[in-house]
């Protein structure tokens, strides 16, 4: 897995959770900003790779259009 | 002659006999009501038990019958859905204490009013995961639903109480919903054939969702005929989920006695064969020899696949739940609350690469299909952890089990692919399931292939003795 490209996790969640208006605990500060850390560590396994630009990045996707058979 | 349990018989076996009149869907519904009274204490699968509405639905089909009109498809099938689907006159509440403070649904959800019209009979609603974030069957609000194979044992989740409902003879057919292997996992570790359709081939309509756009929801029962069965009474177009395909799927029971000798099936390979313990990978070489399927073949991407679809789930999950937890954070069960505050925290352009890239691997994954028709993979990495265990040991690493349960069925759904867990006995008793993939749209070949290793009983669901 690569390396965690987060240095500090809790000062980013705090900042983030306050800008976002999320009520976040002192005591639940450390577990919120593990889950940010994973995050950012497994979104680098993708991240960086190289996609088309044009490529369709709707929510809502069609499987059904790849259908063969 | 001893009076049959119809608590313990497959639901087309109870539709055959209440077509034929050979029990009344009243006589069947009473003794499933009075196995939920003795066991939902020890299962945990019922959160609500809508006793009085099976009664008059039941006494309605045999009405039916007894004035000479054909009965449904699913005619008296007692049948019971997780509580994110909206059921008239109870509160949604999704598996959370938050949503039990909703007023009352004033509708049925689309799949359930499609159940009934084939003439199943809803009987209650299921335990589950908080907002379906979750692959346990722990709930902090109502308990944890718990293994009828071991009650010791974890039902796998979210939908854990469909597990434990359709697995102890409390139902003959459940509803689940998967986002990211919520149907596949508890099937797996219940010893129920489940069926995760293709996304968008069954209506999402009134019920409560997690990630929109990872959201299915299927089918979990006894074998594969009643998996097809509801299949095909619950597809169809509906302008109330904006996902849903605009044209029916064709139907499955059709085809699921074909020989599927001359389908190209193959292991998948690679991540599919690692992180695991070894009873998931003899399972998958036990169905494969069954079949006579010898290739093995890499699946592409399936790492950044359980990646991108975790991202996904956090930041869509978190985003759905905001104002609640702006304003009722404490109401959380804080295991759920972390992951979805951590959702919120994430960057934008995170998630639309995760989007970019699930693109580009449904293309990746729709090669494959050019080769074969059929993939099998485990379920799960092991049979039921205890209920309360909460690491542990794949390939030597101690893993949290919450987050890893679903390590095989992520890669799976993030494509949309309809999958149908196979249930089959692992060493230790317990039952393992083997995923049956197809491609978008063949529910078809997945449940053709899953019913000939029922046929060849390699994949079995019975209700186990409960202690």
């Amino acid at each position: 897995m690569p390396q965690n490209p987060l240095p500090d996790p809790e000062a980013y969640s705090r900042l983030l959770a306050d800008a976002m208006g999320l009520p976040l605990d002192q005591a639940d500060l450390a577990e919120v900003a593990r889950n940010v850390a994973l995050a950012f560590r497994l979104a680098a396994s993708f991240m960086d790779y190289p996609l088309p630009d044009d490529i369709e990045p709707a929510a809502i996707f069609a499987a059904r259009e790849q259908a063969h058979g | 002659m001893a009076e049959r349990d119809w608590t313990k018989a497959p639901a087309h076996a109870i539709a055959a006999a209440v077509k034929a009149g050979e029990v009344s869907a009243l006589a069947v519904t009473e003794a499933h009501l009075a196995r939920i009274a003795a066991l939902n204490g020890k299962l945990g699968a019922y959160t609500d038990v809508t006793a009085e509405r099976a009664r008059k639905t039941a006494q309605a089909v045999d009405a039916k019958r007894a004035s000479g009109k054909a009965p449904g498809p699913l005619a008296g099938v007692p049948f019971a859905v997780k509580n994110l689907f909206d059921v008239a006159g109870l509160a949604t509440r999704a598996g959370s204490k938050i949503n039990r403070d909703h007023p009352p649904a004033k509708q049925d959800a689309t799949l359930v009013m499609r159940l009934e019209a084939a003439d199943a009979v809803l009987l209650g609603a299921l335990n589950m995961g908080e907002y379906a974030y979750d692959f346990t069957g722990r709930n902090v609000h109502d308990g944890p639903s718990r293994n009828p194979h071991d009650t010791a044992r974890m039902t796998g989740g979210s939908s854990g109480g469909s597990g434990a409902a359709a697995a102890g003879g409390l139902a003959a057919l459940t509803l689940g919903s998967d986002t990211n292997g919520s149907i596949r996992v508890p099937s797996a570790l219940c010893g129920l054939f489940g069926l995760k359709p293709t996304f968008g081939a069954l209506s999402r309509a009134h019920t409560f969702p997690f990630v929109a756009s990872l959201d299915h929801l299927g089918p979990m029962a006894r074998s594969t005929r009643d998996l097809a069965l509801a299949f095909d009474a619950m597809a169809g177009p509906d302008a109330a989920d904006p996902a849903c395909w605009k044209d029916a799927p064709k139907p499955v029971l059709p085809e699921l006695d074909r020989d599927p000798s001359g389908l190209r099936i193959a292991i998948a390979g690679g991540y599919f064969r690692a992180m695991g313990q070894a009873e998931s990978f003899a399972a998958v070489d036990e169905a494969a020899a069954a079949l006579g399927a010898t290739d093995t073949v890499e699946w592409p991407e399936a790492a950044r696949a359980r990646a991108a679809a975790f991202i996904i789930t956090m930041v869509e999950g978190g985003a759905l739940h905001r104002e609640r937890l702006k304003t009722r954070i404490g109401d959380f069960d804080p295991e759920v609350r972390d992951r979805l505050v951590a959702g919120n925290l994430l960057p934008g352009s995170m998630l639309v690469q995760a989007y970019k890239f699930r693109r580009h691997y449904c293309a990746l994954v729709a090669k494959l299909f050019e080769q074969h028709d059929v993939f099998l993979a485990p379920a799960t990495p092991c049979t039921a952890p205890l209920v309360e265990q909460k690491t542990f040991v794949l390939d030597g690493q101690e893993l949290p089990v919450r987050a890893n349960l679903g390590l095989f069925t992520q890669p799976i759904s993030f494509a949309g692919l309809p999958v149908v867990t196979a249930p089959m006995p692992a060493p230790n008793g317990l039952p393992l399931g083997v995923q049956v993939i197809a491609a978008p749209g063949r529910e078809d070949l997945a449940l053709r292939v899953a019913h000939a290793l029922e046929k060849q009983g390699v994949a079995i669901s019975i209700v186990p003795e409960i202690t």
